[in-house]
Formats: C-alpha cells, sequence, structure tokens
C-alpha cells in the first residue's frame, strides 16, 4: 500500500492561529539554492531559544512527541511568503499531514505540490483532535487519504480534497509533464493572444533591449 | 453574461479548461529572484527541460543584497553570494533578462517592474513571491506563486490555476489629509481580518480608488495579501494607461488603449462577497501586535482582549512578543529603529512625503533610522530631486536599494529587543529579526516617529509644519 494512501502517526498541537511561514522557515534557513537541511530550520524560533537551546516545553521537542507525523494546526496555517521551503522543511521533518480549520492560499498549493497531505476540518473539529492529541497517550491520528476520512481518539471526520489533487496525491502527477502534454493548444493559444495584443510578447526581452539601446 | 473584471482576465489567459476548479492559465510575464528560483531551475535541468519563452521572464537580485551606501556592492556572505552568482549562471543559460547586484536599473523586483514599463493592463504577472498582488494597481492579474509552480512556468509558461472567489471592496469618501493608501489597507485588514479575504481575488471601487495615484494603488494591492487575498484588482483609468505608456513608447497606444477600456466589472457583475467602507474617518493606522490585522487608529487604543479563545490567546502571545499590554495608548510609544522601504513603500512619492516632512529637523538622537529606496532609479530620481540630501541632513542612513530589513535576508536587521517603525507589510514575529518588534505604517508616520523618537500622529507634524 502507498505511503501515500495511509498516513498515520502521532499528531502534534500547534493551536496558534496565522502561524506564518516566516515562522515555520526563517530567512536565515532560505539561503541555499538546494532544499537541503531544511528540517533544521523548521519552527526555529519556537524549538529553539534565543542561545540556540532546546526549548524543552515546546510540543514537538517533548519525548512523546518526537517522531510526530501530523501537526493539528490554527486557522490560516502557512500564510504570508510564498515560500515552498516551509514544505519542504516540514517534509524533512517527517510531517506527513497538518490538519487545521484553514490555510494559507500560496502555502496550500506548495504542499499539494509536494504531496505535503492538508487537512481543512471544521474549528470545532480540529479543537477536538487537538485535545486528543493534547494527551500523549491518544496522540494518534490516522489519515485514509483514498476515503478522505480521518480519525482520533474522539473524532471521525470526512475531509474533502478536489478531484485533481486527491489524484495528485495518490498517484503523484508530473503536472509539467501534464501540462506539456497540451503544448500544441498552449503555442495556439499564445500565437492568437500575441495577435489579439502584441504589447504582451516578449516584453522582458523587449524592454531591455530598448533600456539598453537608449543608454547607448 | 455580464463579467467580473476577474473572470475577463481569466478568460483572455485560458489556454484549456483542466477541471471544474483548475484552468491552465497563460503567463504573460514571469519575474524571479534569487532565493525562490533556484530550485526550479535545477528540477528543469534534472528534468532535461528548457524555457521556450525566454523573453517573458525576467529576474533579479533584491532579497539577499547588501543596501551599504557603496558604490559597487559585493555580496560578504558566501551562501547569498552564491545565490546571486547561480541566478546569473541560471538566467545565462536559459537567455533570460537578469537585473544584477551593480546593474543601474536594479531594485526590488516589485519596484522595478512597473517603473520600466513591463506591467501592463490586462496582463497575468507571475512571480515566486507573494507581493506580486501589487500589479492588480494596473489591472492586471499578478499573484505569488512557489517554487514547483516557478518551475512549471518556466516550462510551459503557463500554470496550474486553482480559480478564486471574487470579491469586491467598494470604498467611498476620500482620505483625510495625513492618511495614506498605507493607512487605507491597514484599516481594511484590520477591519476584515488576517483571512478577511483567504481565497479571494478582491477587486477595490470607488472615489477613494479612484483618487489614488498610481504608485499608491501599488501599495493598496501590495498588502491586500496580508487580508489572505489571492489578488488584488483596480480597473485602470487614463491614469494608470498614461503612466505604462510614459514606460513604455514601443506600445501601439491606439490598440493598447481600445483593449484596455474594457477592462473595468460590468455593472451586473455578481461578487461573492462584498465590504463597503468610507475612507473620509480612516487616520493614520499603526500595527501593536505581530499580525497585520492586529492594528489600530494612532489616537486609538490597544484593543481588550477577545472572548473567543483562540484569537485571545494569540492576542496575548503578540503582547507578550511586543511587550505591549490592552489598553495602552499607541501614541508614546518608543522606537530604536525607523525603516522606511520595501515594495509597499520605497517609490517616489513615499520618498518625497517622508523628505517634506523632515525638511530642515533632526532624527531623534536616540533613533537610528534607514531609508532603502526601491530601486536605483528611484535612487537616482530622490538625488536629483533634492530628497536625498534633505533626508541625510535630517540624519538618516541612505541606502542602495533592496528588500533589506522588511525580511532582513541581508545584513540589515534588527537586534533582539530592538523597536522599529517601518513601512514594510509584515509585523510577524522575527520577520525584522529574531527578538525585533515591528510597528507597520506609513511613510509619513514612519518620518514622525523618526523625528519624535516614539510612534506618534504626524497629522500634528503636519500642522506645525505649516
Amino acid at each position: 500500500m502507498s505511503d501515500h494512501a495511509n498516513i498515520s502517526g502521532i499528531g502534534a498541537a500547534i493551536p496558534a492561529p496565522n502561524l506564518d511561514t516566516d515562522q515555520i522557515m526563517p530567512k536565515q534557513f532560505l539561503r541555499g539554492i538546494d532544499k537541503a537541511g531544511l528540517d533544521q530550520g523548521l519552527l526555529y524560533d519556537l524549538r529553539y531559544d534565543a542561545q540556540h537551546q532546546l526549548r524543552p516545553e515546546f510540543v514537538l521537542n517533548r519525548l512523546a512527541y518526537r517522531g510526530a507525523a501530523i501537526i493539528v494546526g490554527g486557522s490560516n496555517f502557512g500564510c504570508g511568503s510564498s515560500r515552498e521551503h516551509a514544505v519542504w522543511g516540514l517534509q524533512q521533518f517527517g510531517i506527513k499531514a497538518v490538519i487545521a480549520p484553514s490555510f494559507g492560499e500560496i502555502f496550500y498549493s506548495n504542499a499539494m505540490n509536494n504531496r505535503l497531505l492538508l487537512v481543512v476540518l471544521e474549528q470545532a473539529d480540529v479543537a477536538r483532535i487537538m485535545a486528543d492529541v493534547a494527551d500523549p497517550l491518544s496522540s494518534h491520528i490516522e489519515i485514509d487519504v483514498a476515503s478522505m476520512t480521518i480519525k482520533s481518539r474522539s473524532v471521525v471526520a470526512s475531509f474533502v480534497l478536489s478531484a485533481r489533487h486527491h489524484r495528485m496525491f495518490l498517484e503523484g502527477l508530473d503536472m509539467i509533464g501534464a501540462s506539456l502534454s497540451y503544448q500544441h493548444h498552449i503555442t495556439a493559444f499564445q500565437q492568437r493572444h500575441w495577435q489579439a495584443r502584441p504589447w504582451l510578447k516578449n516584453v522582458a526581452h523587449l524592454t531591455r533591449a530598448r533600456l539598453d539601446t537608449s543608454k547607448s | 453574461m455580464a463579467k467580473t473584471l476577474y473572470q475577463k482576465l481569466l478568460d483572455s489567459h485560458t489556454v484549456i479548461e483542466l477541471d471544474e476548479q483548475n484552468v491552465l492559465l497563460y503567463a504573460d510575464l514571469h519575474i524571479m529572484n534569487e532565493y525562490t528560483s533556484p530550485q526550479a531551475f535545477s528540477g528543469l535541468r534534472e528534468a532535461g527541460r528548457g524555457v521556450p519563452v525566454p523573453g517573458q521572464h525576467l529576474a533579479v537580485v533584491d532579497h539577499i543584497i547588501p543596501t551599504h551606501p557603496v558604490r559597487f556592492r559585493i555580496i560578504e556572505d558566501p551562501s547569498s553570494a552564491l545565490q546571486a552568482s547561480n541566478l546569473a549562471k541560471n538566467c545565462q543559460a536559459h537567455n533570460i533578462v537578469l537585473f544584477d547586484t551593480n546593474d543601474a536599473l536594479q531594485g526590488i523586483e516589485h519596484v522595478i517592474a512597473p517603473e520600466l514599463g513591463m506591467i501592463r493592463p490586462g496582463m497575468v504577472v507571475l512571480c515566486g513571491d507573494s507581493h506580486t498582488t501589487t500589479y492588480g494597481a494596473f489591472g492586471a492579474l499578478g499573484f505569488g506563486i512557489g517554487t514547483s509552480e516557478v518551475e512549471h512556468v518556466l516550462a510551459t509558461q503557463t500554470l496550474v490555476y486553482r480559480l478564486a472567489k471574487n470579491m469586491r471592496i467598494r470604498i467611498d469618501g476620500l482620505l483625510p489629509q495625513g492618511s495614506s493608501a498605507k493607512d487605507l489597507i491597514m484599516y481594511v485588514i484590520s477591519c476584515i481580518g488576517a483571512q478577511g479575504a483567504r481565497g479571494y481575488t478582491v477587486e477595490f471601487q470607488g472615489p477613494a480608488i479612484a483618487a489614488l495615484s498610481v504608485e499608491a494603488r501599488m501599495t493598496l494591492c501590495n498588502m491586500t495579501v496580508e487580508a489572505g487575498a489571492r489578488g488584488a484588482l483596480i480597473a485602470p483609468d487614463d491614469k494608470v494607461t498614461q503612466y505604462v505608456l510614459e514606460r513604455a513608447p514601443d506600445i501601439n497606444a491606439v490598440a493598447a488603449l481600445a483593449d484596455w477600456e474594457g477592462l473595468y466589472s460590468d455593472d451586473e457583475a455578481i461578487f461573492e462577497a462584498e465590504h463597503h467602507f468610507d475612507a473620509s474617518t480612516v487616520a493614520p493606522y499603526v500595527t501593536w501586535g505581530t499580525s497585520p490585522d492586529q492594528a489600530v487608529a494612532i489616537n486609538a487604543r490597544i484593543p481588550d482582549l477577545a472572548e473567543e479563545p483562540s484569537a485571545r490567546t494569540a492576542a496575548q502571545q503578540a503582547l507578550r512578543y511586543t511587550g505591549l499590554h490592552s489598553g495602552m495608548a499607541i501614541e508614546g510609544i518608543p522606537v530604536q529603529r525607523v525603516f522606511i522601504g520595501s515594495c509597499t513603500n520605497a517609490r517616489i512619492e513615499d520618498l518625497r512625503v517622508v523628505a517634506a516632512l523632515v525638511k530642515g529637523r533632526k532624527v531623534a538622537a536616540s533613533v537610528r533610522a534607514m531609508v532603502v529606496p526601491g530601486s536605483g532609479a528611484v535612487r537616482r530620481q530622490a538625488e536629483q530631486e533634492g530628497i536625498a540630501q534633505v533626508l541625510m541632513e535630517s540624519g538618516f542612513e541612505w541606502r542602495q536599494p533592496g528588500c533589506s530589513m522588511c525580511l532582513a535576508m541581508n545584513d540589515d536587521f534588527l537586534a533582539p529587543g530592538e523597536r522599529c517603525a517601518s513601512t514594510t507589510n509584515r509585523n510577524f514575529e522575527g520577520r525584522q529579526g529574531r527578538g525585533g518588534i515591528t510597528h507597520l505604517m506609513s511613510p509619513a508616520m514612519a518620518a514622525a516617529a523618526a523625528l519624535a523618537g516614539y510612534i506618534t500622529d504626524v497629522r500634528k507634524l503636519e500642522q506645525s509644519h505649516v
């Protein structure tokens, strides 16, 4: 059975609403040209104090939540900056899914493109799951992606993924390859578009050429 | 059928409808920076893919660039230097226009693209940066994308785009003296909340919007993303078309103007959500917390804690971080730093406002105040207009352009506990430096704070100036 069809593991609650991607992946970890090492940066200021010492009270640092696979978050989780590093960092840390009442829009697309599962549930259900996982003895959550259902100690709920996201998640589509299969549509569209609105064609190249000419 | 401006822009850029919720959307212009594009180029390389339409992409070094006032800039930090050289290498490999570290036209991506005439009404503009909503000021659909999507746009010139809902925010009245587009958008965000527009593309309409300059509209649309919006739009008018045609003389004006005339929402068009506000009562706004919606008018007090538990906890946490408490006046809070810059407020009009206020006055001795112009062009213009001289005489540092202390990816950042009056767009915890405290406000309000050494009402300063 695919790793992506069933997700289960320890859930950890990070209840703050509007947990922005600056907090999920702070700026000092954005200096790479690859994706390596982002697990180090995940939620850095929450996991470590100003002296870079582990904060023992933070949920992901507690022994009982080591190896957590699922974060139960507040509303508008992942708002702010478009940095996909936030998603990569969560995955490198071992997070397979985030459950929240709502997500930042760019974060949502970034997560789907990386097959990090985002589960949107009613605020009341999220609150009950948070209460469940607050006790390490009932922190286990199971998610069946195929049937789009989630189970914690006291909650059984279904959630919605768009048909496209559901398929992407289960099958791992090559999005670019899929879009390139429409190449003849893109080319034909582009010809019509440029003919109707020639001032939208190759704007970057033409602008640079004009500026360079006026300079010399 | 009656259509909104958003629907018209979608219609003119839909290559095919993929399913009920997604279309393949054509990108007229794609802008890249040094930190959200490297992995996209690597992805292309690994898959053996190219960039079929290189003329519609551009790149700029802006997020990590130092802003020290030196003629020739060197990026000292090795990993940041690698990001810049890697971007140059990628652009060269794919024949993509680059505004590099020491290019005279370098600047913040959302400042240079419009000022060089590259943003045009009716466009779809994408960029791996959330503040791409700025381009709504031109009646162009702009929005931020992630790095996987950057790769997708490079390889296909399109994006798999999830359709947004459509919201109209109508703003009647006119902004009073002392209040700006920044105050207006901060007021709107404080009313509808940091996720008040989540899932929506927002169209602004009304007399208050019509009265705004093109640059002020950029400020407004730029920060609309802080309400969670997926896009911001304003129907283009004569101000906008004139701005564009002046900067892009190669456009066939007759044909373009005829096309742009159709870029508005039809009277009968239906929006899925509506808000109405009145600009005439909008005072200068200042944030007190760690989310852009935690803001009050300068003459107001930090509100009582909300009843609802999660909002209450969030406000408590924010106040703990900012070292403030409910019921406290926002006016009079001392600041040690003032930052005037960012894609929200670093254009020439912003700097003119600041210079007019500080001329002949001095920055308070307790304050370190920086002005980071949005671009090389803005910097030169400010120098020609005498603005730079005024700022330096007042005690402001006059820096080289870049994103700088908006997100503190370079060596401009707050020390722990430092409090900053900032013209930027995000007051998130640690955004301007770990432990640093950000108060978002307009350029005029930041200027007033620089002079006073504390957060103060710029309208008092303006009166004493007369």
